[in-house]
């Protein structure tokens, strides 16, 4: 059963016919070509699938296409503006946040709604904010540093 | 492996009434899907048995915190972030809001919600222990009519509910009644964040003069359903906590709870194990309770 789904991704507007249980993150990989997010798991545990739904963190494995209609996403693509990083971006790269880079994208979407809700986050709320995404090359340290750096970042603008 | 998706049919009906024609004319074909966090692992793994679903997750009739001078009314579709979010809810039910901060990550809390953590029915789920101690009751809806019932009486069994084929879960009411109660919930998973429970206590009690006035009990992942301990509850009610008398009163205890609770041995923990810490929970909630 196809649907008729309306999205709003990274400012852009789609309108596109999918099968109303497709995943939104099949439809952003496979319908919108917006790679970017990955698949780690498919069951809500890795996030490297997560994206913004209407401001709101959320994993696209576990979303069907017809929950996302009239949506506004915000994917990896859209983070950075102009060609030009975003400072969380800027601060992972920066602070070895990165390594292999599948968690990548999904972690700079939770740190983008972490910073939304914490603007000062303390080590505990990061921890939090972030235990949905799995990384298994950095040992998170590094990450948890470009997380405080990017919070850092964010106030010095 | 994965399911095809194109051999699913998922509609969202425009208001409840909606949702309550379809099921009613058709009793039993359509899954109802809300925020997704269990049907769709279910259907990303192959394990989706039914083919039509209907959605849930765009009805605002069913997401709402209501609160009235004697209960907190929270909405089916009511997200585990909508409750960590909730002024009252965080101030007179506590244990709540610690529960629903277990239920998976940031982002699953975005989309999980109360009545699908209820009625997906998992013995181990995070909420039911504390809808359970807190005494809650539940309003269920179809072209029928509405009824309320205590949540106390809503799981029949393993992943067995007291949902009619052509009902759905309107909300959930806790009364407002536990100022000056004490509230104990603790959960023992394989890491603090994400994990599923290997057990869980939720327990509220009136202490007056060291005496336990009143008590109830919740569990998760100690029998077939989530479990309200009124064995438990029925061995500590009345007795002492001071001195020696604490000492019976934990000894009763935990000899009622481990005739109570008929956990089984599976991937997450062995029956052993959970009668164990359960007991020590219910230990630790008991030994804070003396003034």
């Amino acid at each position: 059963m196809k649907a008729m789904v309306q999205l709003t991704v990274n400012g852009e507007q789609h309108q596109i016919e999918v099968p109303a249980m497709k995943r939104l993150l099949d439809v952003l990989r496979d319908d919108l070509h917006l790679t970017g997010t990955k698949e780690g798991c498919g069951e809500g545990e890795c996030g490297a699938c997560a994206v913004l739904m209407n401001g709101e963190l959320v994993n696209s494995c576990l979303v069907p296409a017809l929950q996302a209609n009239g949506a506004r996403l915000c994917t990896i693509e859209g983070v950075s503006t102009e060609g030009r990083l975003h400072p969380i971006q800027q601060c992972f790269l920066e602070n070895g946040g990165a390594q292999c880079g599948i968690c990548t994208p999904g972690m700079i979407l939770a740190t983008h709604y972490l910073l939304d809700k914490h603007p000062t986050p303390t080590l505990e709320q990061i921890q939090e904010g972030l235990a949905g995404n799995l990384c298994r090359c950095t040992g998170y340290m590094r990450i948890f540093e470009a997380v405080q750096k990017a919070a850092e970042a964010q106030h010095a603008v | 492996m994965r399911s095809d998706v194109t051999g699913y049919e998922l509609n969202a009906p425009p208001d409840v009434q909606a949702v309550l024609a379809q099921i009613a004319s058709e009793p039993g074909r359509h899954a109802l899907i809300a925020g997704g966090t269990e049907l769709m692992v279910a259907l990303n793994t192959g394990r989706l048995a039914s083919r039509s679903l209907i959605s849930l997750q765009h009805l605002r009739e069913l997401r709402f915190i209501r609160v009235t001078a004697d209960a907190v009314h929270i909405g089916a579709a009511t997200t585990f972030t909508d409750i960590r979010r909730d002024e009252t809810i965080a101030r007179e039910l506590p244990m709540l809001v610690q529960a629903a901060s277990w239920t998976g990550s940031i982002a699953n809390q975005n989309r999980g919600t109360l009545g699908g953590n209820i009625c997906n029915a998992s013995p181990a789920a995070d909420t039911p222990p504390a809808l359970l101690a807190y005494d809650a009751s539940i309003t269920l809806l179809s072209v029928r009519g509405e009824r309320t019932v205590s949540y106390s009486k809503f799981h029949l069994g393993y992943k067995k509910t007291a949902l009619e084929p052509d009902e759905i879960l309107y909300s959930v009411s806790v009364p407002r009644a536990y100022e000056g109660w004490r509230q104990y919930i603790r959960k023992v998973g394989t890491r603090n964040a994400q994990a599923i429970s290997k057990t869980a206590l939720a327990g509220v009690a009136l202490v007056r003069e060291n005496e336990i006035e009143e008590i109830r009990i919740g569990s998760a992942s100690l029998a077939d359903r989530p479990l309200r301990c009124v064995g438990t509850e029925k061995a500590v009610r009345g007795r002492s906590l001071a001195g020696a008398g604490l000492e019976d009163t934990v000894r009763l205890g935990r000899a009622a709870l481990a005739r109570e609770a008929k956990p089984i041995d599976d991937i997450r923990s062995t029956a052993m194990y959970r009668s164990a810490v359960a007991a020590n929970l219910l230990e630790e909630f008991l030994r804070q309770l003396p003034s």
